[in-house]
Order: structure tokens, then sequence, then C-alpha cells
């Protein structure tokens, strides 16, 4: 009995040395980011189509007001409560000291400045495959926001949630940085993929998840019941959506559907969002959605 | 089929919708006549705003008389006074057959400020209908945003 303890013990501190290593925060790659340079106008784009203000800027901010990045706004889940943190331009509370390189780890690994993990509240699951010309623009647009002294407030989550080492078992189970939709053979479907995949992270919400919060990818875009509690989220596959696809970009311009009902409740801010990219981003987006998989 | 599993799912089905009811109670004739009335107005407005958008989709080729008609009939729409058509106790917590949040009736300035807003909007399109296509879409777009405005604020989420 005492042999076999002496045999398994090593091994088993093996296997939680592995583990811990396996679960440890990861950054972005140094030499990834040579030589690229951030423009604060090809920014703007990048921004609106990840939709950084719909999250981040205050609750019931509207028109300029949602280039105030101060956080606040509460996102309800099945784990407890995520308060979003101030990502404005202000030094100490927002996130004015970061380099390209803190924004590309938080955005493509899911890693604070300080080395832990991020909740994937902060859709960086998506984020991931984002570009370092992408990030590199995006934080000299952010550069440019007006700061706010607003202190972040920690967020609400119950046992065993509030372990926040946890995350990095949660992401070696459902940190999946593949494209869905394999194929992209036109470069609209490619941009579309791009938008909808990375920045627009419309999988965070029309895609069901189970009870650790992963998402099914086999139902992609496929809707389920809202994680925050009320109503449910659609199926936007094509086997439910059958929008044109003229009336698909035109609904994300516009809010219109083809009905002419507009879009409300979170959906009215992707479409704010959206709103402000060029009309060919938004059909891209349209031919995107005709292209995945349908899922009944 | 109807199996076991279709059975538990109806049942509970049954069981959430009853308890629907049970929350929010079925609308006095009064009442259902105000919602009607104000769903109507909705439609109204969804009526006029799918002609001015099938053209800005490029739907439908530019008429720049039947644009102008479309966006006076939402301009008198706009115009008319609603109040009877929200009466106390027809939201969405109180009462069956709407999706009118209750905070319609708790922030009156706030929805006032949005209906201004939507009128702005329209009398902008007014203006712009009927002088060019590349005049009426922007101002289909705005009055776009003017609705969701409201729809995020006021509108319970689709089941």
């Amino acid at each position: 009995m005492r042999a076999a303890l002496i045999f398994v013990a090593p091994v088993v501190a093996a296997l939680l040395a592995a583990l811990f290593l396996a679960t440890q925060p990861r950054r972005a790659d140094p030499a990834a980011l040579a030589g690229v340079e951030g423009d604060a106008g090809r920014g703007a784009r990048v921004f609106w189509a990840g939709g950084c203000a719909s999250c981040h800027a205050a609750p019931k901010a509207e028109g300029d007001a949602r280039l105030i990045l101060s956080g606040g706004r509460r996102l309800v889940s099945p784990f407890g409560d995520f308060i979003a943190p101030n990502i404005s331009s202000d030094p100490d509370h927002g996130i004015g000291g970061w380099s390209v390189a803190d924004l590309a780890s938080a955005l493509r690994h899911g890693t604070s400045p300080d080395g832990a993990h991020y909740y994937p509240a902060f859709p960086y699951t998506s984020y991931a495959k984002m570009t370092y010309q992408d990030i590199a623009d995006l934080r000299a647009f952010l550069a440019g926001l007006p700061a706010s002294d607003r202190p972040n407030a920690p967020h609400e989550l119950g046992f065993p949630f509030n372990i926040r080492r946890a995350v990095g078992l949660w992401k070696l189970l459902y940190f999946d940085t593949e494209w869905v939709l394999q194929d992209a053979p036109t470069p609209k479907l490619a941009r579309g993929r791009y938008l909808a995949e990375a920045l627009g992270h419309c999988g965070e919400c029309h895609t069901p998840r189970n009870a650790l919060g992963g998402l099914d990818r086999s139902r992609w875009l496929a809707g389920g019941p809202n994680p925050a509690g009320k109503g449910r989220i659609p199926n936007i596959t094509p086997a439910r959506l059958d929008w044109s696809e003229a009336e698909i970009a035109y609904y994300l311009e516009t809010g219109f559907t083809p009905e002419f009902d507009s879009a409300g409740g979170e959906m009215a801010e992707v479409v704010e969002n959206l709103s402000h990219l060029p009309p060919e981003d938004r059909e891209a987006l349209a031919a995107y959605l005709k292209a995945v998989p349908p899922v009944p | 089929m109807f199996t076991f599993r279709t059975f538990l799912l109806g049942t509970a089905a049954a069981a959430a919708a009853a308890g629907a009811v049970l929350a929010a109670s079925e609308p006095d004739k009064a009442t259902a006549a105000a919602i009607k009335a104000r769903q109507s107005h909705m439609t109204l407005y969804a009526f006029n705003l799918g002609a001015l958008g099938a053209m800005a989709k490029g739907e439908r080729p530019y008429d720049a008389g039947a644009a102008q008609a479309a966006a006076d009939n939402l301009a008198a729409l706009v115009s008319m006074n609603q109040g009877a058509y929200w009466p106390a106790g027809s939201d969405s917590d109180s009462v069956t057959g709407t999706n009118a949040l209750p905070k319609i009736w708790e922030d009156f300035a706030g929805v006032a400020e949005k209906g201004k807003a939507l009128a702005q909007a329209v009398a902008e399109l007014q203006e712009a209908a009927g002088m060019d296509l590349d005049s009426l879409r922007p101002a289909v777009g705005a009055v776009g945003k003017a609705c969701g405005a409201c729809h995020k604020a006021y509108r319970k989420p689709k089941e």
C-alpha cells in the first residue's frame, strides 16, 4: 500500500503541475505586433463592429455618450452578475495606460495586464480571432475617446464561479478559436465570417450554451433561452431566418424587419453599432448568415 | 408522434402559460380597446414605412409621389394625440396581449422625449421623401433609429 502511494504520488503531482501549467493565463506574442501601426480612423470601424459600447458605455447612455466607456452595466447570468469594467482612456480607472500588447492579450487570450484570467462574459472567445492590425487600430481609436474616473465594481458571482483561476480550466474545455463556418470561398463571405464570428460576436448570444457556459457549436446561431432570464434568443440560421440578404442588411442598418416592425431589446443596440459601418460590411454579414448551416 | 416527452413538454408549457395568466390578467373591455388602438396605430406606421423602406432597399423603384404620400401619412400619425391609448393598468405586467412595459408609466418624461425625437425624424423625412432616393434613404434610417430607441427602452422582448 505504502509502496503504491510512493509510486502514485509523483504521478498525481505531475498531473496537477501539468494542469496548473495548462490553465495558466497566456499572453499575446509581442513579435506578432512588431511593425504594426494603429490607425484611429480604421479603429472606429473595429470599435463599432465589435460592439464595445454595448457593454462598456454607461447603462442607458445614448448618442455620443456611448463613447464614454465608463462601464457599470450589469450582465445577468446563471453564474452571477458581471459588472462591465471601465475601459475609457482614464489611466487609473480605465485602460489609458495599456499598450497594444496588453489589449491583444485581453482580446485574443482573455488575460489582463497583471496576468489574471478574464471571465468569458467578456467575449474574448470571439475576439481571439481578431487580427493584430485591427487590435492596434482599436487601441488607437480607444485612446482618443473621453476619460471617465468611475471606479470599477467587482463582479457578483457565487461559489465556485468566483474562483478566477478556475477560468483557466474553462478555457481548456471551451476556448475554441476555430472558425465555425469552415469554408468562406469569396472575400465577401470571409469578411462576413470575420465580422460575425470574431468582431460582432453574434454567437455569444445567438448560440446556446451548456451548463458550464460553453457554446454548443453544433447549434451555431440556433438561439435558445436568454441566459439573462427573460424570453428567448432567436434562431438566425437559414432554417428559421428566411429574410433575403437585402432584408437582413437593411435590418442591420435601420432595425426594420421586413414587416417594418423594428428591433427592440439588446438587438436595438447592436443595430445602433452596425449602422456606423459601411454598407458592404452589413452586406457581408447578411451573406454569412445565409451561408451558415441551417439548424432547425 | 406523441411521446411521453412531448406530453411532459406540453404540460410544462401549459403550466408556464397558467403562470403567465396568474401574473397578468385578461384586460377588461376598455383596456383591450385601448391596446388594440395603439397596436393599430403601430400597424399604420409599419405600413407607411414599408412603402418607403421598399424604395430605400431597392425592392421597388423610387416614386416621389408615393414616397411623399407615405411620409405625409407618418407625419399625420405622429401628430395624433395618443394619450387615451395608454390608460393606467394596460402594461405587460398587469394585462395579457401587450408588450408595453410598466416603465412607460413610470418614466413619462423619457417617453415624451423619445416621442419628440420620432416627430423630429419624421419631419425631416417629410422634407426629404419627395426629393430623391439619396435623400430618402438616410431619412428612413433616422426614423428607424427613433423607433428602436423607444422599443429598446419600453417594449418587452418577444418570448
